[in-house]
């Protein structure tokens, strides 16, 4: 089940980060996970959102540069060798990930990665031919 | 200056005034007929205006003449505008036009003596003679400052250095070796030299170097003030144009208070911005000029864009030319950078290539070290953003080497967050100028 990412465009200079979050908060959203990857010059905020259509028209309506990406949210063993066992299977799939970050809660010995798969479909396919959790629920990871 | 220290090449900036307007009148006609024989756009240009080249019987009938413009050039692209027969000509330059598409210039074997002939009284006036040891840092190819200044200074009997543009310490190694006692290049080229040259121990003031020939970009008595205080060397401005000739048609004397026009070979008029009706000396306005040599691709009331104001007062140095105001700005948009001319608009078409829709951008000039920096600021639309990180300075790679190809010059691109860029009533403020020039 793939997910909804949404990516805000920020300036290198400070509060704008601070800005992205402010406009978040006051609709009333909450971020599940996020990462930030920033150049010298510009940053890009990708933000797991439940209700990501809100959110976006929200980010837009504040003056934001939005776009939806569709990743995948797939559970790890929370323990050694957990990320490796993944990785194997991704590798031997001959799949590329652009880029990867961790949620930030971990429930009953799992924790959860988030992916951005070149080929988001394929990759879905064999992970889960392979037996991986690939999420379907963010609720599971929301705050208790 | 008395006579005795006067060289030969530069008689003719001191020819009476009758002498001077007689040798114009008889040139101006003859360029009139040439351009209106050969060069189809003007011969239209006089039908609509039911003149014939006949109809020129006095240097004021200039004003009759249609003018010419920067678009014309790019209109006619490449040949259009040639009065020549290809196979005569043989040279050509080409800059920068307004949009991508370079304008070509092109000068016949007699036209290069011309050239070759302003710029020795170029380098006369600026006290060089044969003996002096010329460093050429402008650069060599179709820009003009090179071969323009290269040719001018054999001429003269100097020894010329073609260092062409760049490679700062090698300049600086080569000004101290080889006993360099001028160098032409770019004025702020020359105050980055001074200060790379300071870094490297290198003490100007203790050379033999004794003059700048500076020009390809507007610059003020403070720059040249701090040029003279750090070098100990005189520092003369040297105007000219590519579609006009090349460097040469004005430069500054000794007494370096405005620049004597070649007006044996240009005819000098400043009109008003607005109306286009030409003003009297003293009075500020746009500088339009007519060769009245040129053979290969004679140019009629050409409009530079330049403003400055004609001074008509005789200058102490014996020069019966009239001199120009140092130029002070531009009456359009475009703004010189490194030497090298850039439109708006070109970095328009270059942002346009790249993106399919043309951003909302804002080009910043700043001045780093003596050196013209130029930083693009484009705003990021939801149709190039990426979630990754590598599409985006992809898209930065492309828009800087796009912006290359068509200018010639490497600028920083700053991606930035939709609208950032502050927004004006009716036309938008492309160019923030930081520079203190």
């Amino acid at each position: 089940m793939k997910i909804h990412q949404l990516s805000v465009f920020l300036e290198n200079k400070p509060g704008q980060l601070r800005a992205a979050c402010a406009e978040a908060a006051r609709a009333g959203i909450n971020i599940v996970t996020l990462s930030l990857a920033d150049t010298e010059q510009f940053g890009i905020l990708r933000l797991i959102i439940q209700d990501w259509q809100k959110a976006k028209a929200i980010f837009e309506k504040a003056g934001f540069v939005v776009k939806d990406t569709e990743v995948l949210a797939i559970e790890v063993a929370d323990e050694p060798g957990g990320l490796l066992r993944i990785l194997e299977i991704v590798d031997q799939a001959g799949l590329n990930i652009e880029y990867m970050y961790a949620f930030t809660e971990r429930r009953g010995g799992k924790a959860a990665l988030v992916f951005r798969f070149e080929d988001p479909d394929a990759a879905q396919q064999v992970l889960k031919a392979a037996g991986v959790n690939v999420l379907r629920d963010l609720e599971l990871f929301r705050r208790a | 200056m008395n006579s005795a220290e006067r060289h030969p090449v530069s008689a003719p900036d001191f020819m009476p005034a009758s002498a001077l307007g007689e040798t114009q009148l008889r040139r101006l006609q003859a360029i009139v007929t040439r351009a209106y024989d050969h060069v189809k756009l003007f011969r239209q240009r006089m039908e609509e205006r039911s003149l014939k080249p006949r109809d020129i019987r006095s240097l004021d009938d200039v004003r009759k003449l249609p003018f010419t413009v920067k678009t014309d050039l790019r209109d006619t692209y490449p040949y259009g505008l040639f009065a020549s027969d290809l196979r005569d000509v043989v040279r050509l330059h080409a800059s920068s036009g307004t949009t991508g598409k370079p304008i070509v210039v092109g000068y016949t074997r007699e036209d290069i003596a011309v050239w070759t002939e302003v710029m020795a009284r170029s380098f006369a006036a600026c006290g060089l003679h044969a003996g002096d040891i010329v460093q050429n840092a402008y650069g060599y190819g179709l820009f003009t400052g090179g071969l323009g200044a290269h040719y001018g200074a054999e001429a003269l009997g100097a020894t010329v250095i073609p260092i062409s543009g760049g490679n700062t310490e090698r300049q600086i190694t080569v000004l101290k070796d080889f006993g360099v006692t001028a160098i032409c290049c770019t004025p702020s080229y020359f105050l980055h030299l001074l200060d790379q040259g300071a870094l490297l121990g290198v003490d100007f003031r203790q050379l033999p170097l004794r003059a700048g020939v500076f020009g390809a970009e507007p610059w003020t008595q403070g720059m040249r003030e701090r040029i003279e205080a750090q070098s100990r060397i005189k520092a003369y401005d040297i105007y000219g144009l590519s579609e006009i000739i090349g460097p040469g048609v004005a430069i500054e004397c000794a007494c370096q208070n405005g620049l004597h026009v070649f007006e044996d070979h240009f005819l000098a008029e400043v009109v008003d911005t607005k109306t286009l009706e030409p003003l009297p000396d003293g009075e500020e306005g746009e500088l339009v000029l007519t060769t009245l040599s040129k053979q290969a691709m004679p140019m009629i009331r050409y409009r530079t864009r330049d403003i400055t104001a004609l001074m008509a007062e005789s200058c102490p140095c014996g020069r019966t030319l009239r001199r120009m105001r140092r130029i002070s700005r531009r009456s359009d948009d475009m703004f010189i950078i490194r030497g090298v001319n850039v439109f708006p608009s070109q970095i328009e078409a270059a942002l346009l290539r790249v993106e399919g829709t043309l951003p909302h951008y804002q080009i910043v000039l700043t001045r780093e070290a003596d050196l013209d920096q130029m930083e693009v600021q484009v705003e990021v639309t939801p149709e190039v953003f990426s979630d990754e990180v590598r599409v985006l300075e992809e898209l930065q790679r492309k828009l800087v080497h796009s912006i290359e190809t068509i200018t010639g010059i490497r600028v920083a691109i700053r991606l930035v967050a939709p609208k950032t860029i502050p927004r004006s009533e009716g036309k938008a403020k492309r160019v923030i100028d930081k520079r203190q020039l």
